[in-house]
């Protein structure tokens, strides 16, 4: 089962790192990634610009571009992970994982219902 | 379990918020500040045993609140209150939540641009409105600030309690804004904030060329701005435009502390991470049609981003980005500026006659003379370039400035050896 594991935190409270803090947050996690991709669970892993730079577009028949973020909110989604679990307990494990190298926010785990893979890199 | 590092990024994050829906029930900043002091307090008292609350802005706002009311009732009545801790009972916690959520969006956005707003009272000289924000926006300590502006605590205190005086004797306006005096407000604000970023950026006096804390805290403070109000495009060019600035800020000082020209920079120091950024806000503003002072200087900052190398500059739309942003808003320094882009495009001479007829405006400014003394230098002009380079250090801010400057002298003297020598 895929599942993707999205990475809620107060984006006040992020930008509040200094660069060195959010640097030695990211040797952490890059640790984690690296023990679950050596175990061929690791799919994708994106790191999102701050809702400032965000569009949203209104679906319909016309759809709207409208400029993001929405009204506020505490937390929002800063990145995400797609993990392969055969569990829902063991993504959690995966989850936790990743939890104990942040300081703070939230993780959400919601099942995949469709992944393409596609091609693109950076 | 909760950490203390944690609880202060919060109060940190929470402040303009709190501070300003508190400005709003109080209409007096001294009173707003002392109750938000005391919410500061209780939330380090109690949050470590409670346990966070679910909206700790609200909380912060419910018990700042209370405890401001609490103090006129004691004064008024001179009855007894219950203790501190008896307020902050579960059923606080509730009434806070149902408080949370009649926090009305608008109110919270103009709460923040009230706070900001007090702090840029035209009576203010720039660099008040800057330490006073400073002080009553990001909650920095008057010896952080005085730090900072590199001048004594006691002279800094002195500052900021006058300019507070001036605030408070000026009527802070408390209605809730209409179109048109919100987007002067926000103006105002914007101001501000680039004039504090330009503090830190440019630092107008002492040795520290460049101070970083001021510069970030100018971007956090912008991307706040943007939140609220994320549909204004000219925000969205005021946060690109000190993304990329801040960019390259390693880039811009060499390890003696002596100012490296954006054509000699390390390209490699520049941080890819905040040019990204910035330049998905350029593209965002630029998609409104609405070009203003602040998105055509990001799309400056974002052409030059974007070179890999110096020579790769894109020069020509740099030339014409100068041009639009001298239509919308004519000024000296944007044509002097444009001089350097004419100067790659079409040679010194052009550049030269460009700014010559700016002397009388631009006399007392450093980097008039600087470039004056550059574009002469490359015409073989060995004597007015160095009476040129003398008049950029007697009117240098920064040490750092001084001595750039003297290097330019110091490779004409060379020059003129040499050639003697020849």
């Amino acid at each position: 089962m895929l599942y993707s594991i999205l990475c809620y935190e107060s984006e006040a409270l992020a930008a509040g790192r200094t660069r060195q803090e959010d640097d030695a947050m990211m040797v952490r996690l890059r640790a984690v990634q690296q023990t679950l991709r050596s175990e061929g669970k690791l799919g994708p892993v994106a790191r999102l610009m701050p809702t400032t730079t965000a569009t949203h577009i209104r679906a319909g028949k016309n759809p709207m571009v409208v400029d993001g973020p929405f009204a506020e909110t505490k937390e929002q989604l800063l990145g995400f992970y797609i993990v392969d679990c055969p569990s829902l307990d063991e993504a959690i494990e995966t989850a936790k994982l990743l939890a104990r190298e942040k300081p703070h926010g939230t993780l959400e785990i919601r099942p995949v219902a469709l992944f393409n893979a596609g091609g693109v890199s950076q | 379990m909760i950490d203390m590092a944690w609880i202060d990024a919060t109060l940190t994050a929470a402040r303009p918020q709190v501070l300003g829906a508190l400005l709003r029930y109080f209409r007096v900043l001294d009173a707003a500040e002392d109750a938000f002091q005391e919410a500061c307090l209780r939330a380090l008292k109690n949050w470590p045993v409670k346990g966070p609350p679910r909206d700790p802005a609200a909380w912060l706002i419910f018990v700042g609140r209370n405890f401001a009311l609490d103090e006129v009732r004691r004064r008024n009545k001179q009855t007894e209150l219950p203790a501190d801790d008896a307020i902050l009972t579960d059923e606080t916690e509730d009434a806070q939540t149902e408080l949370a959520e009649r926090l009305d969006a608008s109110h919270y956005r103009d709460d923040i641009l009230r706070l900001l707003f007090v702090c840029c009272h035209p009576d203010l000289p720039a660099a008040q409105q800057v330490a006073v924000a400073l002080r009553i926006v990001s909650g920095l300590t008057v010896k952080e600030i005085a730090r900072a502006f590199l001048v004594s605590e006691s002279a800094m205190e002195q500052r900021i309690t006058r300019a507070k005086a001036r605030i408070t004797a000026a009527d802070v306006p408390f209605d809730t804004p209409g179109a048109p005096e919100r987007a002067s407000r926000l103006s105002a604000v914007s101001t501000m904030l680039y004039l504090l970023f330009n503090e830190g950026y440019s630092a107008s006096g002492g040795d520290a060329h460049v101070r970083v804390p001021l510069c970030e805290e100018a971007i956090r403070l912008s991307r706040l701005l943007l939140r609220l109000f994320p549909s204004e495009p000219e925000i969205m060019g005021l946060s690109a435009l000190l993304l990329i600035q801040h960019a390259r800020a390693a880039a811009r000082l060499d390890a003696e502390n002596n100012i490296i020209l954006l054509e000699d920079q390390n390209r490699g120091l520049w941080d890819r991470e905040l040019i990204a950024e910035g330049l998905a806000l350029v593209e965002k503003a630029l998609r409104h049609h609405r070009p203003g002072p602040y998105q055509l200087q990001a799309a400056i900052a974002a052409v030059h981003s974007q070179a890999a190398r110096a020579a790769d500059t894109d020069w020509a739309e740099i030339d014409r980005l100068y041009q639009i942003l001298e239509t919308l808003q004519p000024s000296p320094v944007v044509t002097l500026n444009r001089a350097v882009a004419v100067a790659k495009l079409r040679g010194p001479a052009e550049a030269l006659a460009l700014i010559e007829p700016l002397a009388a405006k631009l006399g007392g400014y450093f980097y008039f003379f600087g470039l004056k003394g550059a574009l002469l230098t490359q015409l073989n002009r060995p004597d007015e370039a160095r009476t040129a380079f003398d008049h950029a250090i007697s009117l240098a801010n920064t040490a750092a400035e001084a001595a750039h400057i003297r290097l330019h002298l110091d490779r004409l003297q060379k020059d003129n050896e040499s050639k003697r020598s020849a």
